[in-house]
C-alpha cells in the first residue's frame, strides 16, 4: 500500500493579502483509486488544487509524485501537465469551434513534411482515442456540436492520451444530467482500473458514493481528514464539512423562537425550472422566517429564483394571498410585494458605479415604473432614512456603492429591498463574506421583521445562523425539495438538520 | 482657490468645455474676426453661428448615441445611413416615386416628413430588438442598416437625386421667413432640450445607467432592462431621422449617397469627447452635445484656414487624439506621478 502512494502534499500552506488559504493542508493520492475532495465554499479545495498543477506557488509544504520531491513541476502549469498531471476545469477549456480531434491534438499535432499538419493521420489516431474510451464522436466535427458531458470527456480524452498519471476533475458534473453523469463515471472506472490516480471534486454527496474510494475533507483551508468512503456515512462526512463535533451537537443551544402560526402568504405546487430545480411544494405564512437549507449546490437558490420569478417556473402554481399569480419576471413579483436579494452581491446586486442612494431607489422606481419618478427630496428621505436605520457606513448617500466595504454594500440591498416595503422578503445568502458584527446586525433586522409581519425566507451555509433565525426548515438535496423540519415538538437541532441534509443513510448514524 | 480649482478640472464637463474653448481661441488668434456676428440680407452670420448651424446634426445624432452607448457599451453605426434613408423617404413620398424634381408636392409636407421619420425609428426598433432581444453585438447588429439603409434610400428614389423644388421644404435646414437665426439650432436646441427634461422628469436617466453598468441587478431589481435597452435604440434612431431631415432640406434633395455620410463617426466621437466612457454606464448628456459642437468647431476651422476637404480629416485625427490623449486617465496618472517625482526631487535638492 505505502509505495502506492502517486501524490502526497504535506503541511501546504498558502496565503493571499489578508487571508490564508491554506494552512497545514494535506492531501494523499494513491494509484488507480478515485478520491473526492470535499468542503464547503472556501474550504481550500481550488486552492490545494491550483498548488498542485502550479497555477499558484505555495509558501511553504512539501509535494512529492512516486516519492519526489516536486519542485520541478509545480512552478507552471505546463510542467505540471508535462510530468502527467492533468485538470478538467467546471468549465470546459477547450476550444468549441475547432473539430474534436483538433481538440485533442492542439499544441502536438502530427506534422508531415514541411511542418503542414498531417490532418489524416491525427483524425486516424483522434477516432482511435474516442474508440478506445467508447465515446461516440465524429472527430472532425466541431466540438461545440457535441453536450457539456462529450465536451467534457473530450477533455479528459485529451488528458489521458497525454500519458497523465494524476486526472483532477474540478466538479464535472455541475451541469451534467444523469445519464451523462452516469457515462462519466464509466469513463472514470476505466481510468481508475489503468492505474490512474483521480481527484473528484463535487458537491453531490450521491456522486461522491458513487463512484469513489476514499475521501479527504477539508475545511477553512485546514485539512479535517482522509477516510475510506465506508467508514464516513453521509452524516459524518456532512459534520465533517461543516466543522461540528457531531457528538457536542445535542448540546448547543438555539435561541429561535416557535411564533404563531399566520395565515397562509405564499404557497407554490410543483413548481419546477428545467436543468435547475425538480418540482417542489413550498408554503410560507405571515410573519414566519422560513430557511432553506442544504449544501451549496443542492438547489436553494434555484428555489428561491423559481418563486421570485428570477427564473421563470416552467409548471405548477403560485399563489399569493390566495389568489394564484403569474410572475414572469422580477418586475411582477416586486408588484405583488416580494423582494429577492440574491446571493451573488456582486453580479446581480450591487450597480457598482451608481451612489448608495440610486442603489438604494432602484426596485422602489422600479415598481413606481419609468413615468412616476421618485423626488428628488423623497430619494434624499428614504437613503437617508435607511443609512441610519441600518447604520451603513458611507462618507455620503452620493457616494458610488462600490467604495463600500463588502457588509455595507450588503446593507445597501437589503435597504433596497426595504425600501418597497415587501411583504415577502427572499434573502439569499445576505451574511456570506460580511464581518459578524454586521451578521448579527442583520440576523436581528431580519427576527425585527418578521414580527412586524414580513414573511422571510433566509438562506444560508451557516447553520447556526439559520437555527437562530429560522422557525422552520425545508431540506434541500440534488435540486430537490426533501422535505421539512419545524420546530412544533421542541427546537430544530442541528443534528436533525444534517442527518437531514446527508439523506440516504442518514437514519444509520 | 487652489482646492477649488481642483475640483473645477474634476469635473467630467471640464476638459470637454476646455476642449472647445482652446479651439475657438486658436480661431480667434489666426482671426480675430472670428467671434464677429454681422446681419446681412435679414439673417445672422459668422463663424459662431455657422458652427452651432452646421453642428445641429453631429448634436441631434449625439443625444441618441449617447444613450446608446450608456445603455449597452456598444455604438450604433447606422445613423449616418438612416439619416439618408429618412431624407430619401421623406423626398420620396413628397415627389411622389420615380420624380426627380418637383416644384408642387405629391402629399402635404407633414405626411412626408412623419413618414421619414417614421422609417427612422423602424430603422432604430430593429436595432433594438437585435441588440436587445437577440444578444447580437451592438455593432454587427448596426452594422446592418450601416449598409444597407443608405441603399434602400436609393432604391426609395429609382437611383437618382429627387429635388424637391418647394420653399417651405428649405425652412428646416435654412432660415424661416423672417427669423434671422438658421432654423436647425432650433431643431437642435428642442431636441436637446426634450431629452434633458425628459431625463430629468422621468426615472429613464436612473434605468439607462442601471442595466448599462450591471443589467442582471438591474432586471433582478425589477427593471425591463431589455425593453430600456430596445428603447433608447428606438429613440437614437429617432434622433437620425431627425437629423436626415435637416440635412435633406439644406439641399432640398435627397441626395442618397452624400447626405450623412461618416456622420456615424462624428457622433460617436461627440460622446467620447465629451467624457462618457464607451464603456457604458453612467454617461453626461451635456458633454455629448459639448463634444458635438467641439468636432463642429474644428471643422469650420480648418475649412476657414484654407486647409482643403482632402486635407481637413488629417488635421482632424491630430486635434481629436490630442483632446481624447489629455482625457485619458492614464494619461493623467502619468502627469501625477511625473509632478509627484518633481516635487520629490524638489525637496531633496532643498534638503
Amino acid at each position: 500500500m505505502e509505495n502506492n502512494v502517486l501524490i502526497e502534499m504535506r503541511n501546504i500552506r498558502k496565503t493571499f493579502p489578508g487571508v490564508v488559504a491554506l494552512d497545514n493542508a494535506q492531501l494523499t493520492l494513491h494509484r488507480g483509486e478515485i478520491h473526492a475532495l470535499m468542503g464547503e465554499n472556501g474550504a481550500g479545495k481550488s486552492t490545494i488544487i491550483k498548488c498542485l498543477t502550479g497555477v499558484y506557488e505555495r509558501d511553504a509544504g512539501e509535494v512529492y509524485m512516486d516519492g519526489v520531491e516536486g519542485n520541478i513541476w509545480n512552478h507552471s502549469t505546463m510542467d505540471a501537465q508535462n510530468i502527467g498531471i492533468a485538470t478538467v476545469y467546471q468549465e470546459v477549456n477547450l476550444c468549441p469551434n475547432l473539430s474534436v480531434a483538433e481538440n485533442l491534438f492542439i499544441g502536438r499535432a502530427p506534422t508531415g513534411r514541411f511542418g503542414a499538419v498531417d490532418w489524416k493521420t491525427m483524425n486516424r489516431k483522434a477516432q482511435k482515442i474516442m474508440d478506445d474510451l467508447d465515446i461516440q464522436v465524429d472527430v472532425t466535427r466541431n466540438l461545440e456540436n457535441y453536450s457539456i458531458a462529450i465536451q467534457q470527456m473530450v477533455a479528459i480524452a485529451r488528458a489521458v492520451d497525454m500519458d497523465c498519471r494524476v486526472l483532477i476533475l474540478d466538479e464535472p458534473t455541475s451541469s451534467l444530467d444523469d445519464k451523462e453523469v452516469e457515462k462519466l463515471f464509466r469513463l472514470m472506472r476505466q481510468l481508475r482500473d489503468k492505474g490512474v490516480g483521480i481527484l473528484f471534486v463535487t458537491h453531490f454527496l450521491e456522486q461522491v458514493y458513487e463512484v469513489c474510494d476514499r475521501i479527504t475533507v477539508m475545511r477553512n483551508g485546514q485539512f479535517v481528514g482522509d477516510y475510506t468512503v465506508a467508514e464516513l456515512p453521509r452524516v459524518k462526512l456532512v459534520a465533517a464539512m461543516l466543522g461540528k463535533d457531531f457528538d457536542d451537537l445535542a448540546a448547543i443551544k438555539q435561541e429561535g423562537t416557535g411564533k404563531e402560526k399566520g395565515e397562509v402568504l405564499v404557497e407554490c405546487k410543483n413548481m419546477s425550472h428545467k436543468g435547475t430545480i425538480k418540482p417542489f411544494d413550498f408554503v410560507i405564512r405571515k410573519g414566519e422566517v422560513v430557511g432553506l437549507t442544504g449544501l451549496l449546490g443542492s438547489g436553494r437558490s434555484e428555489m428561491v429564483r423559481c418563486i421570485y420569478g428570477a427564473d421563470r417556473s416552467q409548471t405548477g402554481t403560485e399563489t399569493m394571498g390566495g389568489k394564484e399569480v403569474h410572475i414572469r419576471q422580477p418586475l411582477d413579483a416586486i408588484k405583488l410585494g416580494m423582494g429577492y436579494l440574491p446571493d451573488d452581491r456582486k453580479a446581480e446586486g450591487c450597480i457598482a458605479d451608481l451612489s448608495v442612494k440610486e442603489n438604494i431607489m432602484l426596485a422602489l422606481q422600479a415598481r413606481q415604473g419609468i413615468f412616476h419618478r421618485v423626488s428628488e427630496a423623497k430619494q434624499n428621505e428614504i437613503a437617508d432614512r435607511y443609512i441610519k436605520e441600518l447604520s451603513i457606513k458611507t462618507p455620503s448617500r452620493e457616494t458610488p456603492i462600490s467604495q463600500l466595504s463588502g457588509g455595507n454594500q450588503q446593507k445597501v440591498i437589503l435597504a433596497r429591498w426595504l425600501a418597497t416595503d415587501p411583504e415577502f422578503l427572499i434573502l439569499d445568502e445576505p451574511t456570506r463574506g460580511i464581518d459578524i458584527g454586521t451578521k448579527t446586525e442583520i440576523q436581528k433586522k431580519v427576527i425585527e421583521l418578521a414580527g412586524k409581519g414580513m414573511s422571510v425566507v433566509f438562506i444560508s451555509s451557516e447553520l447556526e445562523e439559520m437555527l437562530r433565525t429560522c422557525s422552520r426548515l425545508y431540506v434541500m438535496r440534488d435540486g430537490a425539495n426533501v422535505g421539512q423540519i419545524t420546530d412544533e415538538n421542541g427546537p430544530i437541532t442541528q443534528e436533525e438538520v444534517m442527518s437531514a441534509i446527508a439523506g440516504g443513510d442518514s437514519h444509520e448514524k | 482657490m487652489k482646492s477649488k480649482w481642483k475640483a473645477l478640472t474634476r469635473q467630467q464637463l471640464f476638459l470637454p468645455i476646455f476642449s472647445l474653448i482652446v479651439v475657438l481661441l486658436i480661431n480667434l488668434v489666426k482671426d480675430p474676426g472670428f467671434f464677429q456676428i454681422g446681419l446681412q440680407n435679414g439673417v445672422l452670420y459668422g463663424r459662431l453661428i455657422d458652427i452651432l448651424n452646421r453642428g445641429s446634426e453631429i448634436a441631434i445624432l449625439a443625444v441618441g448615441q449617447t444613450l446608446v452607448v450608456a445603455v449597452s457599451a456598444g455604438t450604433d453605426i447606422s445613423v449616418g445611413s438612416v439619416m439618408s434613408l429618412t431624407a430619401c423617404g421623406t423626398c420620396m413620398m413628397l415627389a411622389g416615386y420615380g420624380n426627380n424634381s418637383v416644384t408642387e408636392l405629391a402629399v402635404p409636407m407633414g405626411v412626408g416628413i412623419c413618414f421619414g421619420l417614421l422609417l427612422a425609428f423602424l430603422c432604430g426598433c430593429m436595432n433594438g430588438a437585435l441588440v436587445a432581444k437577440l444578444k447580437i453585438q451592438p455593432m454587427v447588429a448596426t452594422l446592418i442598416l450601416y449598409t444597407g439603409a443608405r441603399a434602400i434610400g436609393l432604391v426609395l428614389c429609382n437611383n437618382q437625386i429627387t429635388y424637391i423644388r418647394y420653399e417651405p421644404y428649405k425652412y428646416f435646414g435654412n432660415f424661416l421667413p423672417g427669423c434671422p437665426i438658421p432654423t436647425p439650432i432650433f431643431i437642435a436646441a428642442a431636441v436637446i432640450a426634450l431629452m434633458a427634461l425628459f431625463l430629468k422628469k422621468t426615472a429613464l436617466g436612473l434605468y439607462i445607467q442601471s442595466v448599462g453598468i450591471n443589467s442582471r441587478a438591474s432586471r433582478i431589481s425589477g427593471i425591463n432592462a431589455d425593453m430600456i435597452c430596445f428603447w433608447c435604440y428606438a429613440i437614437c434612431g429617432l434622433c437620425a431621422g431627425i437629423a436626415g431631415i435637416i440635412a435633406s432640406s439644406r439641399i432640398y434633395s435627397a441626395d442618397s449617397n452624400n447626405i450623412g455620410l461618416n456622420y456615424e463617426m462624428d457622433a460617436i466621437l461627440a460622446v467620447a469627447l465629451g467624457g462618457n466612457s464607451l464603456g457604458g454606464g453612467k454617461f453626461n448628456l451635456s458633454g455629448s452635445i459639448v463634444g458635438a459642437y467641439t468636432i463642429q468647431a474644428i471643422t469650420t476651422t480648418l475649412l476657414a484656414m484654407g486647409v482643403s476637404t482632402d486635407q481637413a480629416p488629417v488635421v482632424k485625427a491630430i486635434i481629436v487624439i490630442a483632446i481624447v490623449v489629455v482625457q485619458a486617465p492614464a494619461f493623467k496618472q502619468m502627469l501625477a506621478n511625473r509632478a509627484a517625482r518633481r516635487s520629490a526631487a524638489g525637496k531633496e535638492a532643498v534638503g
